[in-house]
């Protein structure tokens, strides 16, 4: 026997990949010109992408910052590049940025919308964050609305005080009829009492406690509200009172009344299938004709009313995808536990249900959101709405991709990221039920 | 030894309405349906007080008065001596146009989209996704003003293809002028023309209908079914020879030469647009205002198309196509017969719901001064003569008409597809 | 748990319904506060600066009856409302006056029941073209684009004129002033029609006003003027009167600069010293106190103060009086005596 072996004995040593199949190259060529079809669409996007850019990039930086009227800003331009074309005028939105945020709102209570804002992101934290934050944060939760309404309106404290007390007699009732006579008899007279209390004793309350104990801030009228202030208020108030009457909605949506049931079915297609800005037309031009005569509250208030209703039918729509998402066990479950409709409604399906709802409800909040622009339409001052005006300013006549890249900016920049966190939740719900 | 007695006779009391189950739920419901009935005849008392005081009665009978302005994107002849009605359906029409266009575009561009989102080409993919980010993210209103500033800015006005030395030219041979304006095409023009018939009179929904037309259509459809005719045959010999004859010459033979022969009877030509004057006269003219909005719509559309079509791809498990793959089946069919319509069960329902949106999204025409239904009836129409009352209901009646009746075509389809795949 | 937003909404809406009762004078009063509607936005006529505070020939008006009525020519709700709105929300109550820009017509004034107090400029309609298109005259333009804005008398008024004249166009229906000069500068219509006032003021802003002209052909009256609700005549009186206290002080050569002076006292001149209530009892008759013209001359001045601020030839817009000068002067401001 020789020691000569055939078979190599002795590993050869690691060679580096080739060249072309690992690190940018290989990246490059598998991703981008894996074929003849996958490289001539690469090209072709690389010339889009140039074509785009080379356009717009010089416009956006090589632009004037600090003027009082597009007129200066044009001899700004001529006198720097020699030309007007191709460079923006940003001294319109470093001029009026204020107003198309907050409207006409008045300037020393700005931290007043934006205090809030935040509170209302403490206020939503234990709903979608409902494993981090204690479930005891949810009083504030349930307190927000009336503090949201007090911040933003302003005037006393004593009117969204006993705004919140209807509820509070209304429990009340309800808990001492209950204990005598029954549960139905209990929400009826509940229900009453808290309507009685909120049309006939609040207003008198809310003056006779402001008169003894005077607490309130500077009132702001809500024609005063306006920009992106106005679209993001517009938004929260649609949606967060559509929620209890998409609710209710989507439950007499599926009950087993047929009465209720073709009520909620008709509204909901009416509102669905009618454009908003038919119902924004309701608000501005008709809301008053159906009200009793002489009742007279601004516009503003009505479109919030309109856009609550449209949001409803929405939200109706969005809660039944997440009664019917629940697996049928869960009805029969709380069947077998011996719960009456609204204990099962209430202790399992409701929960549940909107948990897998909040997705949904948050992109309907982004539909109600962009919507909001179509107040513009009716005449409001929202950023579409200030824009025009803005440019009704001798000193802005004529200005106009500025303005609109600016809102274009601060819609894309809030949406995606509502998206985004909408996205994220919909993955950590999925992972949480399977 | 027991004795069964019969139970109670149960007396009807009051407090049952209210206790007992089988009576509660019609207490609950006719306690709804008086409360839903109060609070009509509230809103309709209310507002019939309302416009006694404001002295103006509810009355349609304004929609015959002359409209007394124009409309320059018709399909159906117009001019500001009709009547308001007249007007109003023009805009319907108009409203229809801009809707279906949208559509067919939103369709074609989402499912293109929504493929190359999934393409294993990183930047395309990339792309694609700024652009469904872009404008799904985006308030559509926002979209259509900027179409139309894009339209007006960057196309040249008719000005520029006049003189020695025109800064700008027509495309396709001299055949399409693209301009500021809009875009004029050739139009199908009849030396010979059977003329047309008039179709209900004086009234405000007339409309003529070309002969030509008819004509065309008729040999059209007798084509078609000769061509069905033809292929039943060849599949009948296919099946009792095993044989499948050629038969593609004659069905293109049979469409096309019928077709021929009419047109060159009617003495058919093309009518250019020419720069006469101001503007370009001659061909079909479609305006900016039109164009801004079908691409706005159906681009900011397609957007979420393109994410329903990625999202239904997607939830085909991957197993299927291999399934069908192994059963022999080529990659056309496996789409056709095994993708597809398992897919389109998935993308139907979020579909109707975006054209229902499209449709309604195209009342923010008003933006860009394209005369639609909001245009006519909602806009110039109630501005002059002040009922907001009627000229509001009615336009809404109008857009629930169309949105009921796309859901209903649409969900038709949906259960024709189901049927199918089950 | 969001339900109480809309009880917010709920009293906020009851306490506004509490008002609108009495006489609108009353109202206003009580409220201490006028609701004048303007539009959302014309260049010289109303539009909010970076403060948001409104300024404008139209916003003057209020300032005026504000001033005149309530002593304060700060004390005015503007509420912008649009072509649609602007009717409803007079005839709802929700604005006690309106001051857009509003032609003076028939059927407005008979049919939607409304009542014109009196004119604060006369306007017609007219065309801009560029001077390179050559055209002299209105007749001229068979086959142009034309852009118009709408919602207004503006696209009637241009039916009518290119049907008698048997002439074909193209219309463009804008929504706005803005978008109505872009389409018109990028050359996306020949010729821009609106108000004269409006193709002036547009004129001024562009980067080159000269190579525009505005054609000689007036095709319309455009009375336009300040309106309030038909019925309430002691409203109207007060709107109609302060505005002819305005027109009249510029006639009576009263300015605000000399009005410290002329009112402290009764002067030489009669109807200068009925007019600021240092003789007489004209404010009693209106239901105000003696100064109320007095008041609305200080808030901004007499009309030709006003019209000299806002739209006159030393502002950017730079229009002439023509039709709006004196009676005096050759044009057509006749405000009738304070007697």
């Amino acid at each position: 026997m020789s020691d000569v072996s055939f078979v190599r004995t002795e590993m050869l040593p690691e060679q580096a990949p080739p060249a072309s199949e690992v690190g940018a190259i290989g990246w490059i060529r598998h991703n981008l010109f894996s074929g003849w079809f996958n490289s001539i669409l690469t090209l072709i996007s690389l010339y889009a992408i140039y074509y785009v850019l080379s356009g717009v990039l010089p416009w956006v930086f090589q632009s004037v910052w600090n003027a009082n009227s597009l007129n200066e800003c044009r001899e700004i331009m001529m006198a720097t590049w020699g030309s007007t074309h191709g460079h923006a005028c940003w001294a319109v939105i470093n001029d009026r940025w204020l107003q198309l945020l907050f409207g006409f709102y008045p300037s020393h209570l700005y931290w007043r919308p934006i205090v809030a804002l935040l509170l209302l992101l403490v206020a939503l934290a234990p709903v979608l964050y409902s494993d981090r934050v204690p479930t005891k944060m949810l009083i504030f939760s349930a307190i927000y609305p009336f503090l949201m309404v007090w911040l933003m309106w302003g005037g006393t404290i004593w009117g969204p005080i006993s705004a919140a007390l209807g509820f509070v007699v209304g429990w009340g009732v309800y808990t001492l009829v209950s204990k005598q006579l029954s549960g139905l008899f209990g929400i009826i007279l509940g229900v009453l009492a808290s309507v009685v209390w909120w049309l006939v004793i609040s207003s008198y309350f809310a003056s006779a406690m402001a008169s003894i104990i005077p607490i309130g801030i500077e009132a702001v009228q809500s024609r005063q509200f306006g920009g992106f202030m106005l679209a993001i208020l517009l938004g929260v108030v649609a949606i967060g009172v559509s929620l209890p009457i998409g609710i209710v909605l989507a439950l007499g949506r599926q009950s087993d009344l047929l009465i209720v049931k073709y009520l909620c079915v008709g509204f909901i297609e009416f509102i669905r299938g009618v454009p908003l800005i038919t119902l924004l037309f309701v608000a501005s031009l008709l809301l008053n004709l159906f009200l009793p005569p002489g009742t007279n509250f601004d516009i503003i208030l009505r479109v919030m009313i309109m856009m609550t209703l449209f949001s409803a039918a929405y939200m109706a729509e969005v809660i039944r995808g997440g009664l019917a998402a629940l697996p049928r066990g869960q009805y029969e479950g709380a069947d077998s536990l011996g719960l009456n409709y609204w204990q099962a409604q209430r202790l399992i399906i409701m929960p549940q249900a909107l948990k897998i709802s909040i997705p949904g409800i948050v992109s309907t909040f982004i539909g109600i959101f962009k919507d909001t622009t179509l107040v513009s339409i009716i005449g409001l001052f929202d950023v579409i709405g200030l824009a025009s005006a803005i440019r009704a300013d001798t000193a802005w006549n004529g200005i106009y991709w500025e303005l609109f890249a600016f809102i274009a900016a601060l819609f894309f920049v809030v949406c995606f990221s509502m998206s985004r966190y909408s996205m994220y939740l919909e993955r950590k719900l999925q992972t949480g039920h399977r | 030894m027991t004795t069964l007695t019969d139970p109670p006779k149960e007396q009807f009391r009051l407090s049952m309405l209210l206790y007992d189950t089988r009576y509660r739920s019609a207490t609950i419901q006719v306690i709804a349906l008086i409360g839903f009935m109060l609070l009509a005849a509230w809103i309709i008392s209310n507002t019939i007080q309302n416009l006694e005081a404001l002295g103006k009665p509810v009355e349609f009978g304004f929609f015959g008065e002359s409209a007394s302005y124009d409309i320059n994107q018709r399909l159906l002849e117009y001019s500001s001596q009709d009547s308001h009605l007249r007007a109003a359906f023009i805009g319907l029409l108009n409203t229809l146009v801009v809707a279906v266009l949208g559509c067919i575009t939103a369709t074609i561009v989402g499912v293109l989209v929504g493929v190359l989102r999934l393409s294993n080409n990183w930047l395309v993919a990339r792309i694609m996704t700024v652009y469904v980010e872009m404008f799904r993210n985006v308030p559509v209103l926002l979209w259509i003003v900027l179409a139309m500033a894009i339209l007006i800015e960057g196309l040249p006005a008719p000005n520029a293809f006049r003189g020695d030395n025109p800064t700008a030219t027509m495309d396709l041979f001299n055949s399409v002028a693209v301009t500021n304006r809009g875009v004029y095409i050739p139009e199908f023009l009849f030396s010979r023309s059977l003329g047309d018939i008039h179709l209900f009179g004086t009234s405000s929904i007339r409309f003529d209908v070309s002969l030509d037309l008819i004509a065309f259509l008729i040999v059209l459809g007798g084509s078609i079914f000769t061509m069905r005719k033809v292929s039943a045959w060849a599949a009948a010999k296919q099946e009792a020879t095993g044989d499948r004859p050629k038969i593609w010459h004659i069905q293109l033979g049979i469409l096309f030469v019928p077709m021929i022969i009419l047109l060159a009877a009617l003495g058919f030509h093309l009518g250019y647009p020419e720069l006469k004057g101001f503007n370009f006269k001659g061909g079909t003219h479609m305006r900016n205002s039109l164009i801004a909005l079908w691409l706005a719509l159906s681009l900011y559309t397609a957007a979420f198309i393109a994410e329903i079509v990625r999202a239904g791809i997607l939830a085909i498990s991957k197993g299927q196509s291999e399934a069908a793959a192994a059963l022999g089946l080529r990659p056309g069919r496996i789409m056709r017969l095994v993708i597809l319509p398992q897919a389109l069960r998935v993308i139907i329902p979020p579909m109707i719901s975006n054209y229902l949106n499209l449709t309604k999204n195209s009342s923010l025409a008003i933006a860009v001064g394209y005369m639609d239904i909001t245009g006519t009836l909602g806009g110039i129409t109630m501005n002059q003569t002040g009922r907001e009352l009627e000229c509001v209901l009615l336009l809404m009646l109008v857009y629930l008409c169309i949105s009921l009746s796309i859901s209903a075509v649409m969900n038709w389809y949906n259960n024709r597809v189901k049927l199918v795949e089950r | 748990m969001k339900k109480s937003v809309i009880l917010g909404v709920a009293t906020v809406a009851g306490l506004a319904a509490a008002a609108a009762t009495a006489g609108t004078v009353d109202d206003v009063k009580a409220r201490g506060k006028l609701n004048c509607g303007v539009t959302t936005g014309l260049v010289g006529f109303a539009a909010p600066d970076a403060n948001g505070e409104w300024k404008g020939f139209d916003v003057a008006v209020c300032r005026a009856v504000a001033a005149a009525v309530l002593g304060d020519a700060s004390a005015v709700e503007f509420v912008p409302t649009t072509g649609k709105t602007r009717f409803t929300a007079l005839a709802s109550g929700e604005i006690d006056m309106l001051a857009r820009n509003t032609t003076w017509t028939f059927s407005r004034d008979v049919d939607l029941k409304f009542e014109f107090v009196g004119v604060n400029y006369y306007d017609g309609q007219g065309f801009m073209v560029p001077k390179a298109l050559g055209v002299t005259s209105a007749k001229e333009l068979d086959g142009a684009t034309v852009c118009i804005q709408t919602g207004t008398t503006t696209e009637l008024n241009l039916a009518d004129f290119f049907r008698s004249n048997n002439i074909s166009y193209e219309p463009v229906p804008i929504e706005t002033n803005a978008e109505a000069q872009q389409q018109y500068l990028a050359g996306a219509c020949d010729v821009y029609t609106t108000d004269a006032s409006g193709l002036a003021a547009t004129r001024a802003t562009f980067e080159n006003p000269g190579d525009h002209v505005l054609l000689p052909e007036i095709i319309s009256k455009e009375p336009l003027g300040p309106l309030v609700r038909h019925g309430d005549h002691e409203w109207g009186d007060v709107v109609r009167w302060t505005l002819n206290a305005l027109i009249s002080a510029e006639e009576l050569g009263v300015t605000s600069a000399n009005i410290d002076e002329l009112s402290s006292g009764a002067g030489d001149n009669p109807e200068v010293n009925r007019l600021l209530g240092t003789e007489g009892t004209l404010g009693e008759m209106l239901g105000l106190d003696a100064d109320w013209a007095a008041r609305a001359i200080k808030a901004g001045g007499n009309y030709g103060e006003v019209f000299a601020q806002n739209i006159g030839e030393e502002t950017p817009i730079g229009l002439a009086r023509g039709l709006n000068a004196q009676w005096t002067d050759g044009g057509l401001l006749y405000s009738p005596p304070f007697r």
